[in-house]
């Protein structure tokens, strides 16, 4: 049995270079298929990734009770000075809490890829930032100085934004600002913002001595709930605090969802039509070798091995377009970097199209499910090809 | 058409091969449909925002409201015929997730500005003017979570809070509708005049909007009104950015990304699929058949029946299968709407691009049908008869 699947699946496979213009249109419909696949969960991947290189589990976001977002929150500078007090934040050498009060703002700007204004988050921050967002640096240009108009940029919205270059001026309503560097954050959704100095944020939006959200350091790992208890509890303070990972966890919910459910209904209708696609092709790869078949058949090889070398046939081929898919993906998309707009924080984001080796497993698994479905059908009909009358055959 | 049913048999005598191409194109045309469905929620309905409305904001940001003052000084503005303004509440129901646009609003200015996309029955109308804490929700929210006239519901405030920090508690006053084709049926407005009670005085956000909406007279003056307001505020405070709805609109969707040419690209990607897939079969389908066609020829049809002949039957093959398709696809559009549950509410299949679908049908199964039926049509004879 097992020298007779060999025999006939080798003259198949042997023969698919005689059959090369209909083996290939199977290959290049799988091939679509898996490089749409991919290309539309990679935006999914690459929104993940950057939420997750933003949440460190260290720090805790602390937003005003009933916010869901830093947009929509708002604390005073009274609430402010009771969270520095709280336990359970660590606290550098020399005893100061390791605590940033932040201010979370949008400003129009034009996109570099259409032109038309685009809202980039501007984040007023003060000297503790530099010491609780630890893993940000300077790539270009220099710090902001305090008190002064002068703004610093993430790589990622000096990217995607018209003009954002060290030395520029820019203006926006009464304020104007000179952009003095361009900072890195490890891939964070930071790398998208504007920063500067709070203290001169605050009057340019008539924010009094408010802030918006306060980004804390644990002291220890598990030094969450505690911080978190003492918060809730104080009834000086209506706030909510969460991990950061959490939150930036949060964030982008209605985003990916979005991208999800769509890649999903494509990828299915694709992934069908697809199967139709295969089965024809096979169908047609076994019309055309009918008296070949026959033969076989005739010479006392069972109908077995003729669905087995069908079936791996129809295999072969669809893996051979979910490579060729997943790879012109991996090529054309990897790394791509573009900003969307993300409902939840009402700002732009920046993000990598991320082709990650799962991704490209499931897209292999997806076309080799098309390629088994696809053949069934024409495996079955060669098997049962009454020998006679397909001996007669063209 | 008296040969149809010698195209038909043809179809028929390898029923299989015919079902599964047919199954091909139908499955394309239905991920056409899903994907221009796609295409227009992204485009946030740039095709039903009105040329004839303007919207006025904040040049630096919609997050710096504008100050109630204006309302007047744009009032006065020749050309202009209507003026309203709206206040971004967020908030949702129940549980974050549950969230759609809510806006806080002049009632009475917002319903004349908006009468085709906001239509609210008489009575309901009246009851809503007449309520504080009343409300007027679209059709879909409206139905998605059961809500029906008269309702009290507690919607918690995410920017705004209630001074006891309970949710805020609004009566249906009112559902409305909209005949226009993908409008926007999901959100809810209430008075801004209930909003302002919370807003403390100084804070400086009392009385000031997110946004204007204004009518004009004429659209083609729609620049030069703009212009104008945007003029009367430079050099204050608050200095403002005047467009017309569309362009806004326009914007906005641009700034989500070019989503639009992604699901062109792979409308087209899918297309090219399929007619090779289906284009191939065909003429598969016609090579077997050298013999017959030589038959035909012998007992006198023309070259170009011939052609017609093969032409028709693969035309036949697109239509029955790229019809249904588009036929379900509308169907799952319009009845099943927004997949993602409430977050692309533009969420529809637009009637060009029915049309242009159609077109599509024709176009694949004439093309698919060309070379081999040119080729059927060229045969010689005694080649065809002796091929066998």
């Amino acid at each position: 049995m097992l020298s007779q699947i060999i025999a006939v699946t080798g003259v198949n496979i042997r023969s698919i270079r005689e059959r090369l213009g209909s083996s290939s249109v199977a290959v290049i419909g799988i091939a679509g298929v898996v490089l749409v696949f991919v290309a539309v969960l990679s935006i999914a991947e690459g929104v993940a990734a950057t939420m997750k290189a933003s949440g460190d589990p260290m720090t805790v976001m602390i937003l005003r009770a009933g916010s869901t977002t830093e947009m929509t929150s708002g604390l005073a500078g009274d609430a402010v000075r009771l969270i520095q007090d709280a336990p359970g934040v660590a606290r550098d050498g020399s005893g100061t809490p390791l605590i940033s009060p932040e201010l979370f703002v949008v400003v129009d700007h034009p996109l570099k890829r259409s032109g038309s204004p685009a809202n980039v988050p501007l984040r007023g921050v003060g000297p503790e930032a530099f010491k609780v967002h630890d893993k940000m640096k300077i790539v270009q240009g220099r710090n902001f100085e305090f008190g002064r108009n002068e703004i610093i940029v993430g790589q990622a919205a000096a990217r995607q934004f018209v003009d954002l270059t060290v030395g520029r001026t820019l203006k926006w309503g009464e304020s104007t600002w000179t952009l003095v560097g361009i900072f890195e954050d490890g891939g964070a959704v930071s790398e998208s913002e504007l920063w500067c100095d709070v203290k001169v944020l605050q009057p340019a939006y008539r924010r009094g001595n408010s802030y918006q959200s306060v980004y804390a350091k644990l002291g220890a790992p598990d030094a969450f709930q505690q911080l978190k208890d003492s918060l809730t509890s104080n009834p000086q303070l209506t706030v909510t605090a969460m991990r950061a990972s959490d939150y930036y966890g949060s964030q982008t919910e209605v985003l990916q969802m979005i991208i999800r459910v769509i890649g999903g209904i494509i990828a299915v209708l694709m992934g069908v039509g697809a199967i139709f696609g295969a089965v024809i092709t096979m169908y047609t790869a076994v019309a055309s070798r009918t008296r070949e078949i026959a033969t076989l058949r005739a010479l006392g090889f069972g109908s077995f091995p003729v669905v087995v070398s069908v079936l791996v046939e129809a295999s072969l081929l669809a893996i051979a377009g979910g490579i060729v898919g997943s790879a012109i993906a991996y090529v054309a998309f990897n790394g791509f970097e573009t900003a969307t707009m993300n409902f939840q924080s009402f700002s732009q984001i920046a993000f990598k199209f991320a082709v990650t080796p799962r991704l490209m497993g499931q897209a292999l698994f997806y076309s080799l499910v098309m390629g088994l479905v696809g053949g069934m059908l024409p495996a079955i009909r060669a098997a049962r090809l009454p020998v006679v009358t397909a001996l007669r055959e063209l | 058409m008296k040969f149809l049913p010698i195209v038909w048999r043809n179809l028929l005598r390898r029923k299989f091969r015919t079902i599964f191409t047919m199954g091909a194109i139908f499955f394309a045309f239905l991920l056409f449909g899903v994907l221009m469905a796609i295409r227009s929620a992204f485009a946030m309905g740039v095709d039903m925002a009105g040329v004839s409305r303007l919207m006025v904001i904040d040049k630096v940001s919609i997050i710096n409201p504008l100050p109630a003052s204006y309302e007047n000084q744009i009032r006065m503005i020749p050309g202009v015929t209507g003026v309203t303004h709206a206040n971004w509440f967020g908030g949702y129901y129940q549980e974050p997730r549950n969230n759609f646009p809510t806006f806080a609003v002049d009632a009475e200015t917002w319903l004349q500005v908006y009468p085709k996309e906001f239509e609210v029955p008489e009575d309901q109308k009246k009851a809503f003017l007449a309520d504080r804490t009343g409300a007027v929700v679209g059709a879909s929210t409206a139905k998605k979570y059961g809500w029906k006239v008269g309702d009290r519901i507690p919607i918690h405030g995410d920017i705004y809070q209630r001074p006891d920090g309970g949710p805020w508690e609004f009566t249906i006053d009112g559902i409305y509708d909209s005949k226009i084709k993908g409008a926007d049926k999901t959100n809810l407005i209430f008075h801004y005049a209930l909003l302002r009670e919370v807003i403390p005085e100084r804070s400086g956000f009392r009385d000031r909007y997110n946004w204007y909406v204004f009518t004009i007279d004429n659209p083609d003056r729609a620049p030069e009104v703009a212009a104008k307001i945007d003029a009367q505020f430079a050099n204050s405070p608050s200095e403002t950015k005047t467009n017309t709805e569309k362009a806004f609109v326009s914007d906005w969707a641009k700034q989500v990304g070019d989503i639009g040419k992604i699901m062109m690209g792979i409308v087209a990607m899918a297309m090219f699929t399929i007619l090779l897939v289906s284009g191939n079969t065909m003429a598969q389908a016609i090579r077997e058949r050298t013999n017959e066609l030589a038959v035909l020829k012998t007992l006198g049809f023309s070259e170009g029946r011939i052609l017609g002949m093969v032409l028709l039957e693969s035309a036949l093959i697109a239509i029955v299968g790229g019809g249904l398709g588009l036929v379900l696809s509308y169907t799952f559009i319009t009845l099943g709407g927004d997949p993602t549950g409430g977050l692309l509410p533009a969420f529809y299949f637009p009637t060009p691009m029915i049309l242009a679908g159609a077109g599509l049908v024709v176009a694949l199964g004439l093309a698919a049908g060309l070379l081999p039926a040119w080729q059927a049509s060229r045969l010689r004879i005694v080649d065809a008869l002796r091929r066998n």
